[in-house]
C-alpha cells in the first residue's frame, strides 16, 4: 500500500512521452513540484515534468548535479544497465521492440516455430494423460 | 602528363548584390587583359574582315494560306521512361502481390521492364505464379532478399507478353470457328521452357535458405492485431 519507489536524486525513470521516448534516464535534482532535472550519458541535462517519467526500482548514489564523467562513472559502478535488461519490466520492453522490428520472413519464421513448439508440447500432454488415464 | 583536366572557369568579376559587380569597367578592362591584346596588335584592337554570307535561297510565297490562324500546338520535351523504382525493389526482392488471381501470393522480382511493369516468377513449381508482369503499386517489397545471379532474364519484354497478332485468314465460317478453339487454350512449349529454366537456378537458391520454400509457398493475410502501418516488411 506505501510507495515504494520515490522521487530522489539517484532514481533512475524511463520516459514515457516526448523526443526521448524509451529512454531510461537518471534525475539529479528537483526543480519544483512538477519538474525534475534529468540526464543520461546520451543526451544533454535537461528538464524534464514528472508526467514524462516512470520511476523504476533502480537508483543509483550519487551528488545533487554530478557532472557527466562522475554520472556515467556511478551508472557503470551501479551496473544499471545489466540490472534493467536483467528486470521483468526491462525484458519484456526488448521483447516488444524484438516483435516490432521482425521482417515480414521473420513472422512467418515465428509462426512455425509456435506450430512445432505445440506440437511437442501436445504430444507430451497426451502421453501424460494416456499414462494417468 | 595526362591531358590537362581544364579547372572550370571562375568569373573574372563575382556579384556584390545582383547586377552590380565587384569591379568597374576600368578594372575590367585590364583584368580582361584588353591593353595587352591592343599592345600585341600595335596600338588598335585586332579586327576581322566581315565574312560574306551566302545569299540565302529566295523562297517562293506560299500557294494556299488558311482563312483563320492556325495554332501551332505548345512545345513537349517530355520524355517517356519506365516508372521510377522503388529503392527498396531490387533484382532477387521477395514481393507481396495484392492484387489480382495471385494477390498474397510471395512472388520473387526479377527485373523491371522498359514500360515499367515489373517482370515477377513465383517460382512456378513452388506457388504457381508463372513469369509475370505486375505493376508496381500493386506490390508490397519485403526485405527479404533471394539469390538472382545465377538466372538469366535478358530476352524477356514487354512484347514477349504481348496478346499474339493473328494473321487474318480466308473467310469460312463453320469450320474455321471450331479449329480456331482448339488451339488457342495450350500455353506454347517455349514458353514452358522458358520458365523451366529461369525457375531452375532460382529454386537451387531458394531451397539454399531453411523455409524460404514454405515462406514462398504460403500466402500472405492480415491476422487479427496485425497493424499494416506498424508492420516492418
Amino acid at each position: 500500500m506505501p510507495f515504494k519507489r520515490y522521487v530522489e536524486i539517484g532514481r533512475i525513470a524511463l520516459v514515457n512521452y516526448g523526443k526521448d521516448y524509451g529512454k531510461l534516464v537518471v534525475i539529479v535534482d528537483v526543480i519544483d513540484q512538477n519538474r525534475a532535472l534529468v540526464d543520461a550519458p546520451d543526451m544533454v541535462r535537461g528538464q524534464m515534468n514528472f508526467k514524462r517519467l516512470t520511476l523504476t526500482d533502480i537508483k543509483i548514489d550519487i551528488k545533487r548535479v554530478p557532472n557527466k564523467k562522475t554520472l556515467i562513472a556511478a551508472m557503470e559502478a551501479a551496473d544499471v544497465k545489466s540490472k534493467w535488461e536483467n528486470s521483468s519490466w526491462g525484458r519484456k520492453l526488448i521483447v516488444q521492440k524484438k516483435r516490432a522490428s521482425l521482417n515480414d520472413f521473420d513472422r512467418f519464421k515465428v509462426m512455425l516455430a509456435k506450430i512445432k513448439k505445440a506440437g511437442v508440447v501436445r504430444q507430451e500432454l497426451a502421453k501424460l494423460k494416456k499414462e494417468t488415464a | 602528363m595526362a591531358p590537362q583536366q581544364r579547372k572550370p572557369h571562375v568569373c573574372r568579376n563575382p556579384d556584390l548584390i545582383r547586377g552590380v559587380g565587384k569591379y568597374s569597367r576600368s578594372k575590367m578592362y585590364h583584368k580582361r587583359g584588353l591593353w595587352a591584346i591592343k599592345a600585341k596588335n600595335g596600338g588598335a584592337f585586332p579586327k576581322h574582315e566581315k565574312q560574306t554570307v551566302a545569299a540565302a535561297p529566295t523562297e517562293k510565297p506560299p500557294k494556299f494560306y488558311p482563312a483563320d490562324d492556325v495554332k501551332k500546338p505548345l512545345v513537349n520535351k517530355r520524355k517517356a521512361r519506365p516508372t521510377k523504382l522503388r529503392a527498396s525493389i531490387t533484382p532477387g526482392t521477395v514481393l507481396i502481390i495484392l492484387a489480382g488471381r495471385f494477390k498474397g501470393k510471395r512472388v520473387v522480382f526479377l527485373k523491371q521492364l522498359t514500360s515499367g511493369l515489373l517482370l515477377v516468377t513465383g517460382p512456378f513449381k513452388i506457388n504457381g505464379v508463372p513469369l509475370r508482369r505486375v505493376n508496381q503499386s500493386y506490390v508490397i517489397a519485403t526485405s527479404t532478399k533471394v539469390d538472382i545471379s545465377g538466372v538469366n532474364v535478358e530476352k524477356f519484354d514487354d512484347k514477349y507478353f504481348g496478346k499474339k497478332v493473328e494473321k487474318k485468314k480466308k473467310k469460312g465460317e463453320g469450320e474455321f470457328f471450331e479449329a480456331e478453339k482448339a488451339e488457342k487454350n495450350t500455353l506454347p512449349q517455349d514458353k514452358k521452357d522458358d520458365q523451366k529454366s529461369v525457375d531452375a537456378a532460382l529454386i537451387q537458391s531458394i531451397e539454399a535458405v531453411p523455409d524460404l520454400k514454405s515462406y514462398l509457398g504460403a500466402r500472405f493475410s492480415l491476422k487479427a492485431g496485425m497493424k499494416p502501418h506498424e508492420l516492418v516488411f
